[in-house]
């Protein structure tokens, strides 16, 4: 149980403005600062820099800590290092050659630009992200999502996904554990048997929790029944979004636009 | 309240799981469901509220025999609460379950919210709205799974097992509880003790069939009973 919700829970308590305020509100401004840095062009180093700026004050001020949202962010840059192609691909002056055999590899600076562009742009885009995470507590971003007309079942897929990994993760622990307490072995003896039989035992792990899975999910539906579910998905509907909390989104969506258009224009 | 008659019942592999039970159960009657696993205490349950249909017999809830026309307003007159809280707490949070049943009525929102609070206020569990049910104890879900059908102001209650598991302070907790809903009960359980406590009436289920029907004293104290049915001296 402790280790499912210390990996799978992002999210850090607080009593900071940012936690207070509406999910619908952080997650539009999450989404605006992510399609504002996928627009920034390559080599827009003040653009960068003056949104690294917003984000790391906002950050400040939220009590999550700027170490802990930089650290975790670095979880997505092997995933930005895919880019390093563009290095040696784009055309451009050359600043490099690295002799491979028969190859030659050039690096150009046109491609150094585009490369460095890329990382510190998703660099930022996953602290963004995170720091709605760490801010908003998952069922919040769920509202969020259906107040902002993603298809219901979407958002029932997510909520349940999200119910159940929990209890799903549980699940295999206890079975990984029950597994444990019976591999033996006797002295002067190899035990573990064969990597071929052990891999079937793992198998018929996976197949058994693929099954109480299925069958979980028919109690639940029974349960759904039971309460009068008819196929239909009803949930309460949001409140008005407040003059103050329009006016922040407007003002943070226009900030991000005018970084964007500043960047291409300067 | 609610009525049963003839009720057979055998599953599509071709095993009798219910013959011929007659039952009638009275507005706010608590009645305790004993017997041994698989005798059909579950599947009995799950005919209370029109899951498993029958397929001779008849049941009627307040006086309406439950059929396709019928069934929605069965589901509000049966409050059904599994035994696994983690089948019946599906939602994110308290507030969504708990919501869940009153909105699929199609109450408006305010008298859902009202409802809501009033049932976690009956079961003791006011101030976990927002909680998630992965992070709280198994006698916290337990009496969250039952307030999940309170909101739906049922006439009886069906529960499986809701003493299974819990450690002897959430049991208090659950039969203080039990004691305190004004509703009519049939709570399949092992826990005679707990019979002893909350049911005046206990139907004894062996093999499909019903076994024994009568004030819980009758059989709590009948020893030869007891051990005929393979049941514990509380």
């Amino acid at each position: 149980m402790t280790l499912s919700t210390s990996t799978l829970d992002r999210y850090i308590d607080g009593q900071s403005p940012i936690h207070g305020l509406d999910a619908r509100v952080k997650l539009l401004l999450a989404l605006a600062y992510i399609l504002a840095m996928a627009l920034l062009p390559p080599g827009a180093w003040t653009g960068i820099a003056v949104s690294a700026a917003l984000l790391w004050w906002v950050v400040l001020r939220s009590e999550v800590g700027l170490r802990t949202i930089i650290t975790r962010a670095f979880v997505a840059l092997p995933f930005a290092l895919v880019a390093v192609t563009l290095v040696f691909t784009r055309p451009g002056a050359p600043i490099l050659r690295i002799p491979l055999g028969p190859w030659v590899l050039t690096a150009t600076d046109v491609g150094l630009t585009a490369f460095v562009s890329i990382v510190l742009k998703s660099w930022l885009s996953v602290q963004a992200a995170l720091l709605l995470t760490a801010t908003t507590h998952f069922t919040d971003v769920l509202y969020a999502l259906r107040a902002l007309h993603l298809p219901n079942v979407l958002v029932a897929i997510l909520s349940f996904a999200y119910r159940y990994l929990f209890v799903m993760i549980d699940e295999g622990q206890r079975m990984l554990r029950a597994r444990e307490c019976r591999s033996a072995e006797l002295p002067g003896r190899r035990g573990g048997g064969s990597i071929r039989w052990r891999a079937g035992v793992v198998g018929q792990m996976v197949g058994t929790l693929f099954l109480r899975s299925y069958e979980r999910s028919e109690r639940i539906y029974v349960a759904m029944l039971s309460r009068g579910f008819s196929g239909e998905l009803r949930t309460i509907s949001p409140r008005a979004l407040s003059s103050v909390e329009q006016g922040l989104l407007l003002v943070g969506g226009a900030t991000m636009a005018g970084i964007v258009l500043v960047s291409y224009f300067v | 309240m609610l009525e049963l008659t003839d009720l057979c019942y055998t599953y599509p592999d071709g095993t009798e799981a219910l013959r011929h039970i007659d039952l009638r159960i009275a507005e706010g009657e608590k009645v305790a469901l004993v017997g041994p696993n698989g005798a059909g205490k579950s599947t009995l349950l799950l005919h209370l509220n029109g899951v498993l249909r029958c397929r001779s017999g008849a049941i009627t809830v307040a006086g309406h025999p439950i059929a396709d026309e019928t069934i929605r307003q069965v589901r509000a007159q049966v409050g059904m609460v599994f035994q696994d809280p983690d089948d019946q707490l599906f939602s994110p949070t308290v507030f969504d379950d708990v919501a869940f049943g009153p909105l699929h009525m199609g109450l408006d929102e305010q008298d859902v919210r009202g409802r809501v609070l009033r049932a976690l206020d009956q079961v003791g569990m006011s101030g976990f709205e927002r909680r998630m049910p992965h992070h709280m104890s198994l006698g916290q879900r337990k009496r969250v799974a039952i307030a999940t059908v309170l909101s739906m102001s049922p006439g009886v209650l069906a529960l499986d097992e809701p003493s299974a598991g819990l450690d002897p302070r959430a049991r208090r907790g659950l039969i203080d509880l039990l004691r305190s809903l004004p509703q009519a009960m049939v709570v399949s359980t092992h826990d005679m003790r707990m019979v002893a406590e909350v049911f005046p009436r206990t139907v004894v289920l062996a093999q499909g069939q019903v076994a024994f029907d009568g004030p819980s004293e009758a059989i709590l104290g009948d020893g030869e009973l007891l051990e005929r049915y393979g049941l514990e001296r509380p």
